[in-house]
């Protein structure tokens, strides 16, 4: 076979072969998405067999909404819905601004121990989650400990201390997003400002900030749903009262997970699919 | 210095102003905290004790008793009542991390079954009171079998090739065959332990899986027609497909109890202790295992028979006495659990798919 022949052949397969490719890699992503939405749907109590079409799941979510009990198969899952959307909101906001700030100081300033606080980041990254679970576990309770023998104010665990784990390990995500577009910033556009007058702070909120902020946004986006998925740390920093959604699902293993969950996955993800829809049509607009 | 001291005293003021809120007030109504599995009570008497006592019940839930330890073992992060499993309880008791009861505030004891109460993982019920018991039985597929089955013998039947699942958990699976041959479950004599396995190993061809406590749903999908599997489990997948069967094997089998427990540290121990003697009244009772369908230890509820009939009558959920009295817990075998986790690893390496 000629060079050219080889090269025809290998360019048509290899165009509809990219094709399947595509087609399977995106099976391989939202085939599973697509099942558990199917199952949303599914009169079984159980995720195993598909036996006939109801609604009852999702009826079952807010028929309920607002009882205190954990009990009947739905109930629990609206206030750990929005624990877990609460922890989420304020460690993405703390965390991206602390994250940013990070970003800033490690990329424009030399100071003592740059170094140390660089290789420091990474460790949230690199430990497993498990460690920075117990770790803090074991914080926590040492510190409660110390205020009570102090000042005598008992102290427990509960969404706060959720909320401090979940910033522990996105603030180095956010932090890693930011810098690198940082790095990519001409340096002479801040001096620039400068020159023409303007101040530090004045030069972050008109030059710094609308340049990097893309790299804001995508590490708050990335920060809220590792803190929404989070299990482990959260298993060990939660406290009375404050159970979060992935924690009430583990949780339901021992009888059964019910569709219900399948129902509440299928509501987040539509809403989550207009928040995307609309952003993009506001970004075109 | 200046900033130094500004940075501390910001850094002071923003911690504790955040654990400010986690605090419970003290104007508030009292909230009993309890600790459980999902699903595990009727939520009648729930809200029957809130009402009672004018106090609010928060339950929050666990998926197994190891992560019931995890949890508490660090501090008791403000539950006042557990529901530990009975090696759980043996072992919670030995950490020092469960508070005595105080037997004269839960009167009600005195209703419970005196098979229930007493055992060897909680002498003289000085920690615990039990909750609900259950057994581990075989869940099968009545289309495959044709009939009811009774005996661990199914489980070696040729005829399910293919088609049985046990435990992945070495001990439970090792207690159902130790039975089977007329062993003590909880023995830690090595020959009969290898006597066991070598059963196991005659059979691998037989076994298709050793299951992490999910046999219901291969059950239920068909996958296999025969599994080692909690009873309660099995009878929640019989409500959906009417082929299943749940039996409790007439050579005995291994029985659990779910316990009531007060960690240490609770913040209302007085009221935890009204909240186990009211669950211990034989109306309460018997409403929480007609909700769950599992063994109630609360004699005085069945000999007023406020247990659902239908259950009472299920030798499945209420074995015949010359059963019930083969049902052993599984207990603590110390240094002997190393020749269970090595006969079980050799067991897996010629078994399964």
């Amino acid at each position: 076979m000629t060079k050219t022949k080889l090269d025809l052949l290998v360019r048509a397969i290899g165009k509809k072969w990219l094709w399947v490719q595509a087609a399977l890699a995106f099976a391989f992503l939202y085939l599973p998405i697509l099942i558990l939405i199917i199952y949303s749907f599914n009169a079984s109590k159980f995720n195993a067999v598909w036996r006939g079409f109801t609604l009852d799941w999702y009826g079952s979510l807010f028929s309920n909404a607002g009882a205190t009990l954990a009990t009947s198969s739905s109930a629990g899952i609206l206030p750990a819905l929005s624990n877990s959307l609460l922890i989420a909101a304020i460690s993405t906001a703390l965390a991206t601004i602390f994250g940013t700030m990070l970003a800033l100081a490690l990329e424009r300033f030399h100071f003592p121990g740059r170094k140390a606080v660089e290789a420091l980041l990474f460790l949230p990254i690199i430990m497993p989650e498990i460690t920075i679970g117990i770790s803090l576990l074991v914080f926590f309770t040492l510190v409660f400990r110390i205020v009570e023998n102090l000042t005598g104010i008992r102290l427990n665990l509960g969404l706060p201390t959720v909320i401090i784990g979940h910033i522990v390990f996105n603030i180095s995500f956010v932090t890693i997003t930011v810098r690198a577009r940082l790095a990519e910033l001409d340096p002479q556009l801040e001096q620039a400002a400068f020159d023409l007058g303007a101040n530090e702070w004045r030069t972050f909120w008109r030059i710094t900030f609308p340049l990097i902020w893309p790299a804001i946004f995508s590490a708050a986006l990335l920060a809220f749903t590792l803190s929404l998925d989070d299990f482990v740390v959260t298993f060990f920093t939660t406290g009375v009262g404050s159970m979060t959604l992935p924690l009430l699902v583990y949780g339901m293993i021992k009888f059964a997970v019910t569709p219900a969950i399948n129902a509440i996955s299928t509501l987040m993800l539509l809403a989550s699919l207009l928040l995307v829809v609309s952003s993009l049509r506001v970004q075109k607009s | 210095m200046k900033r130094l001291l500004t940075f501390l005293l910001l850094f002071v003021i923003s911690a504790t102003v955040v654990f400010g809120c986690s605090r419970t007030g003290g104007n508030q109504q009292q909230v009993l905290s309890i600790y459980n599995y999902a699903s595990y009570i009727a939520p009648e008497a729930i809200a029957q004790f809130e009402k009672d006592n004018n106090v609010k019940i928060q339950y929050d839930t666990f998926e197994n008793s190891d992560a019931l330890y995890a949890k508490l073992k660090q501090g008791n992060p403000g539950y006042d009542v557990i529901f530990p499993a009975d090696y759980m309880v043996k072992i919670m008791a030995a950490d020092n991390i469960l508070e005595p009861l105080d037997s004269q505030k839960i009167p009600n004891k005195t209703n419970l079954d005196s098979r229930w109460i007493n055992q060897t993982f909680d002498p003289g019920n000085k920690y615990s009171l039990p909750y609900q018991w259950g057994t581990m039985g075989i869940g099968y597929n009545l289309k495959a079998t044709k009939g009811e089955i009774n005996s661990w013998a199914a489980m070696f039947d040729a005829k399910y090739t293919g088609k049985v699942a046990w435990q992945d958990d070495a001990r439970y699976t090792f207690a159902a065959v130790l039975i089977y041959l007329g062993f003590d479950p909880n023995t830690t004599n090595p020959e009969e332990i290898n006597k066991a396995r070598d059963l196991l190993i005659k059979n691998k061809n037989m076994i298709t899986a050793f299951v992490p406590d999910t046999g219901q749903t291969l059950l239920d999908q068909g996958e296999v027609n025969l599994t080692m599997e909690w009873s309660g489990d099995i009878f929640q997948v019989m409500k959906d497909n009417p082929n299943l069967r749940y039996a409790i094997p007439k050579e005995g089998t291994i029985v659990f109890s779910d316990n009531m427990a007060i960690p240490k540290g609770a913040p209302h121990k007085e009221l935890a202790e009204k909240f186990i003697n009211f669950i211990l009244q034989p109306e309460v009772g018997a409403t929480i295992s007609n909700f769950t369908h599992f063994g109630s230890p609360n004699k005085a509820a069945i000999d007023k028979g406020l247990i659902d009939p239908k259950d009472l009558n299920n030798p499945q959920i209420y074995p015949p006495a010359e059963v019930l009295g083969k049902l052993k817990f599984l207990q603590d075998v110390g240094k002997a659990t190393a020749l269970y986790d090595r006969a079980s690893t050799e067991v897996k390496a010629g078994a399964g798919k």
